[in-house]
């Protein structure tokens, strides 16, 4: 039977928790669309540009849990919050995949955009700011949107490094109260209900910026 | 040289190669100012890769190309020429300008944002005044009313004169023209033209045209250049060219073009 006494009690621990996901989630990604970004541009620098693609191959080549649990015990000793690390690592290797994303969306940015630029003498900041980064990123949006419901669903990983997101707060009740069944089908609704909107979302503006 | 004689263009010797391909082979090639030069030849003879030497989009593997008497594809170290660096470069082809087969405008930004963009931002030219040549430029090419327009809005000939109208923003002492009408419905092609002609008419920019439109040519040219295999088979001007041709590979060039007219 359905325990709706324990479902009282675990709403609010589990929106408590709901918010450290969303917050991992949302600054994670903030980081990760910026540095992505930037290690896509640094990446067509030439020696640079290489070390920094073997770092981040090494990045995205490694399981996220296992960087997480590595980075957690070396900070074991520092006063570094698990969130923090959490939100670091999370978007730190993230911006592993969003970095090609942006590479592809650079990439596909037409030869002669870059040669009418040069026929006008931009400066670069505006050949990136204005002519390039533009066009890529608008086609870009919709696979960058799909990292960040990835990424959303990474964040029960957290749980391995104590922070207090969804998941690791219906494990701590649901072993308390012996109610784990009601603890988990919660936190699987609680991702459901996020998830399924910001897909709904993403295949809008998939369908919006692919009609240009 | 006589100072007042110097071309403002010279290639001398200059070697493009592409991997094995040697496209030039030691070019010689003098433009006066104010000259409207033709390149005609067949595919792949190297005219667009003459345009995109001057243009910096490619860099030349041997000999020097000079611009108004100065070294373009190299630079002074004490006394000795160096290839140029970027910032020499962009330094100095500042008065160049191209007009490219495909257009390129920037599709992000409207016409006027496409023609002010190289004033502003490559010239330090205020935004008002910037904006206001736009509008001038616009007139000129009859498109003022889509100034507000995007790029994808237009036609591919309006696309084309908006092109025009960007490069001339500039102020380019020179204009490089890649078959600007090739990629235009036949349709478009004249109005194009006319702007061309226009411009040949009151200003006196240095042009520098590859076209397979042989009426053009021999309307606006003072010389044309008939290349081949990367080196000039022929040059003089468009009534002796196309009147009385002297060399075999232009005669028989001529007759392919016009056949297929
Ligand atoms: N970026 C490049 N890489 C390799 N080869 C190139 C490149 N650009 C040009 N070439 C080669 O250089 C030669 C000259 O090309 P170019 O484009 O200058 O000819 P063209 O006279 O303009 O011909 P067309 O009338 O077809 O435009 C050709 O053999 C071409 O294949
Ligand atoms: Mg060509």
């Amino acid at each position: 039977m359905w325990d709706v006494e324990f479902t009282r009690l675990l709403i609010p621990a589990l929106l408590t928790g709901l918010w450290v996901t969303v917050q991992a989630t949302v600054l994670g990604y903030a980081l990760a669309l910026v540095l992505g970004l930037a290690v896509a541009m640094v990446r067509r620098v030439k020696v640079v540009g290489g070390i920094v693609f073997v770092v981040t191959e090494f990045i995205r080549t490694t399981p996220v849990l296992v960087q997480l649990v590595f980075i957690f015990s070396l900070s074991a000793l520092s006063d570094v919050s698990p969130l923090t690390i959490g939100i670091v690592v999370l978007g730190v290797h993230y911006s592993t995949y969003t970095a090609e994303v942006y590479r592809s969306g650079i990439e596909g940015v037409a030869k002669g955009q870059w040669e009418a630029c040069r026929a006008l003498s931009l400066p670069s900041h505006r050949v990136w700011g204005a002519v390039v980064l533009p066009q890529a990123i608008r086609k870009v949006i919709p696979a960058l949107g799909n990292y960040l419901i990835a990424m959303f669903k990474d964040t029960p990983l957290l749980f391995a490094i104590s922070v207090p997101e969804m998941l690791s707060v219906a494990n701590d009740l649901g072993g308390q109260y012996f109610r784990s069944f009601e603890a988990y089908t919660l936190v699987g609704a609680a991702f459901l209900l996020v998830a399924v909107p910001s897909a709904v979302v993403i295949r809008r503006l998939e369908r919006r910026y692919a009609a240009v | 040289m006589e100072p007042g004689n110097e071309p403002l263009i010279k290639f001398d010797s200059v070697v493009k190669r592409f991997g094995d391909n040697v496209v030039l082979d030691g070019l010689d090639l003098d433009v006066n100012a104010g000259e409207r030069v033709t390149l005609i030849g067949p595919s792949g003879s190297g005219k667009t890769t003459i345009l995109r030497l001057l243009m910096t989009l490619e860099h030349v593997n041997g000999g020097t190309i000079w611009v108004g008497g100065r070294p373009f594809s190299h630079m002074y170290r004490g006394d000795k020429l160096v290839p140029a660096s970027e910032k020499y470069l962009r330094e100095h082809r500042k008065t160049i300008g191209m007009v490219f087969q495909q257009f390129n405008l920037f599709p992000n930004m409207t016409v006027r944002k496409n023609v002010t963009e190289g004033p502003v931002h490559s010239l330090g030219v205020p935004k008002e005044e910037a904006s206001e040549r736009a509008v001038e430029l616009l007139e000129m090419v009859g498109l003022a009313d889509k100034i507000d327009a995007h790029p994808t809005q237009l036609s591919g000939g309006q696309q084309q004169r908006v092109a025009i109208a960007r490069a001339l923003a500039m102020r380019p002492e020179i204009l490089l023209l890649d078959e600007v009408t090739s990629a235009l419905d036949p349709e478009l092609v004249a109005g194009v033209l006319d702007v061309l002609r226009e411009i040949a008419r009151e200003t006196d920019i240095t042009m520098l045209c590859v076209t397979h439109e042989m009426a053009f040519a021999r309307d606006v040219s003072d010389r044309v250049f008939m290349f081949d295999a990367g080196r000039i088979a022929e040059s003089g001007p468009p009534e002796q060219i196309f009147g009385d041709p002297h060399e075999d590979r232009t005669k028989s060039f001529l007759k392919a073009v016009l056949e297929h007219d």
